[in-house]
């Protein structure tokens, strides 16, 4: 073993507690995935070692797997604020709730049809598959981030105001902060479902996990087909992790109800 | 200070305009707290958020720190004048360090000398900078955010505050302990504070001056003792209360109120001395001082009426002085309780500086129109 893998190695034992602790608050998710192991595993017996095979396929469309997540979900992070910003802007005030209902109607469409249609118009690669990820991503972020904002107690506005703050500050020192617990909520739910649905990319040609998935039910390969299942629902499991830990560690304790001392 | 010269403001709603505040002009002098006092939706704190610009005047001119306000950029001119809302507002997202220190962040200062700043004022309101400096808001008592919130409005220690009803959300016994403890920073810090209220009490004790507001007119502009004397129309008189006479007692100074030309008994005098000496003052009783002019007790008509020997042997030792300091509420309070019509008033040295009667106090509190 080099070195470098020990030393992952440690990190992955050292991480097991903290990681152990959290998938039993998560019992919820975290016990079907262990039902479907085992069941796999009763099926037959040496299946690990089966979808083993693919362990090189798995590595390089993982890697391709996140590349599509990160785009697609920076993306929708970096548009999904501001728009969120501003439709809680008193100047959308009238209009802002038919923009998030029309926002809402558009992620009823099937992830499925929202990549269909933007091959249709995108052709086949990654930039369609991105931007259909990202559509599909973008709700839960807009929606977080403009009911955080218009959830912030009037007074504290009025407050800010009347000590001289401008606008600007206002937004940057009172109003973000303040809805940033919501706001990161809103893109751990986006990340996960971005996580679970970028197999379908590899329907429109931009490869990804769903690479062995869909080939998988397309060759009736069980192996195959957990090749990339179990992968696609590790990273989504690793993802919800990584932002919750963000969420906790980046939202100042006075307003974090993750963090509420007693 | 702060000058309001014909000041209105009209707000357009969708079923019409509404004059919230009319043609209203008043004058606070530095340094002093007056409390802007009406019903609810009497226009006292549009007139208050119209001087910080918060609102904006329809007409009218107003004048802060001599500088005519429309004139000086809004921004600008919030960060000058201290803002105290009834919520509080202390932003829960950033430390009680960071929030005292809002205004001076907001104004550039040198963070090391803000900082230093917030824990002199956290050690005003008695409460340990080690200890709260880097709490959150949410893990403090309603009673310390208050303090924080009037601390942090002081922060960049302007010249003039506004208090939107500061003290409204508390519980009446941290009520009266946050608004004594304001009026000792007050006595030190003189700033000019607009404060609104709806409490008569609170105005009472807080205000150099009352302004009273109806509909959004100014009904009368006074001291609290001018006001609860003489109430210039019928409105101020019953928003005032039947009971305006008592309120007067917490304005009122046993100084001004006691007789300090009444005769003293001394220890030494013969019990005969004192029937001469009360019969020609016309008290129910009178207050015995020994040899350094300190209270001994008090000898009542009853005692002196006949009989012998020396007044000390016929004095009742009462333990009942009143400091010419205290308000009359306080005085009076203490007649009742230990049954006195005559109390001794001590100075801080104990010294015996009057007597205080209910004769005296009721002549006091009787109303100009009732006064014969």
């Amino acid at each position: 073993m080099t070195s470098g893998a020990q030393q992952a190695s440690r990190a992955v034992v050292g991480g097991a507690p903290l990681l152990a602790v959290w998938l039993w608050k998560r019992r919820g998710v975290a016990i079907p995935l262990a039902v479907i192991a085992i069941a796999a595993w009763l099926l037959s017996p040496r299946i690990f070692e089966e979808i083993l095979i693919y362990q090189e396929d798995i590595i390089y469309l993982t890697r391709q797997h996140l590349e599509l997540v990160a785009w697609a979900g920076g993306l929708a992070i970096l548009t999904g604020i501001p728009a969120g910003v501003v439709l809680s802007r008193a100047v959308f005030r009238r209009v802002s709730e038919l923009i998030l209902q029309t926002f809402n109607l558009g992620a009823t469409i099937p992830t499925l049809a929202v990549m269909a249609l933007s091959m249709v118009v995108l052709g086949i690669g990654t930039v369609p598959a991105v931007f259909g990820l990202w559509l599909a991503t973008l709700l839960p972020i807009v929606r977080n981030t403009y009911t955080g904002l218009k959830g912030i107690p009037a007074h504290l506005l009025e407050a800010a105001r009347g000590m001289g703050m401008t606008p600007g500050q206002i937004l940057w020192r009172v109003e973000l902060p303040n809805a940033l617990f919501a706001i990161i909520a809103g893109i751990r739910t986006a990340l996960t479902i971005c996580v679970g649905s970028a197999p379908l990319a590899f329907l429109i040609g931009a490869g990804g996990l769903g690479e062995l998935i869909f080939t998988g039910i397309a060759l009736n390969d069980l192996p195959m087909m957990l090749a990339g299942a179990i992968p696609t629902a590790l990273l989504a499991v690793a993802t919800d992790f990584f932002v919750s830990k963000l969420q906790f560690y980046l939202v100042p304790r006075g307003i974090n109800p993750l963090r509420q001392a007693g | 200070m702060i000058r309001l010269d014909r000041v209105t403001k009209v707000f357009d709603t969708p079923s019409g305009p509404i004059t919230a505040v009319d043609d209203v002009s008043l004058e606070i002098e530095r340094g002093q707290i007056c409390v802007l006092l009406g019903p609810s939706g009497c226009g006292k704190t549009t007139t208050m958020k119209m001087i910080n610009r918060l609102v904006q005047p329809t007409s009218g001119e107003i004048w802060v720190d001599g500088r005519d306000t429309s004139k000086v950029d809004p921004v600008e001119l919030r960060r000058s004048i201290g803002y105290v809302i009834q919520q509080i507002g202390l932003f829960p997202n950033k430390t009680i360090g960071d929030n005292i220190c809002v205004v001076p962040d907001l104004l550039g200062w040198d963070r090391r000398k803000s900082r230093q700043r917030a824990a002199e004022l956290l050690e005003m309101v008695a409460m340990d900078p080690a200890v709260f400096m880097n709490r959150y808001p949410n893990e403090l008592s309603g009673g310390q955010q208050q303090r924080v919130g009037v601390i942090r409005a002081l922060a960049a220690d302007p010249p003039v505050m506004l208090m939107d009803e500061p003290f409204g959300a508390i519980d009446p016994i941290n009520r009266e302990a946050i608004q004594d403890e304001f009026l000792r920073m007050q006595a030190a810090l003189k700033k000019t504070i607009i404060f609104v209220s709806h409490d008569l009490d609170e105005a009472v004790k807080m205000a150099d001056r009352i302004a009273i507001f109806r509909a959004g007119r100014l009904e009368q502009f006074a001291t609290p003792d001018r006001l609860l004397a003489n109430p210039s129309s019928p409105f101020v008189e019953s928003f005032l209360g039947t009971d305006r006479a008592l309120k007067r007692l917490r304005i009122l100074r046993v100084r001004d109120v006691m007789q300090t030309d009444a005769v003293l008994l001394s220890v030494e005098d013969s019990l005969a001395q004192g029937r001469e000496l009360m019969a020609a003052s016309g008290l129910p009783a009178m207050v015995v001082v020994d040899a350094q002019g300190r209270p001994r007790g008090i000898v009542s008509e009853s005692a002196v009426a006949n009989g012998g020997g020396s007044v000390r042997e016929h004095c009742v030792a009462v333990n009942a002085a009143v400091a010419i300091e205290d308000d009359l509420r306080a005085a009076v309070s203490t007649m009742f309780a230990h049954n006195l019509s005559v109390v001794p008033c001590v100075d801080g040295d104990g010294t015996v500086r009057g007597v205080l009667t209910f004769q005296a106090i009721s002549r006091h509190l009787a109303i100009p129109e009732a006064r014969t």
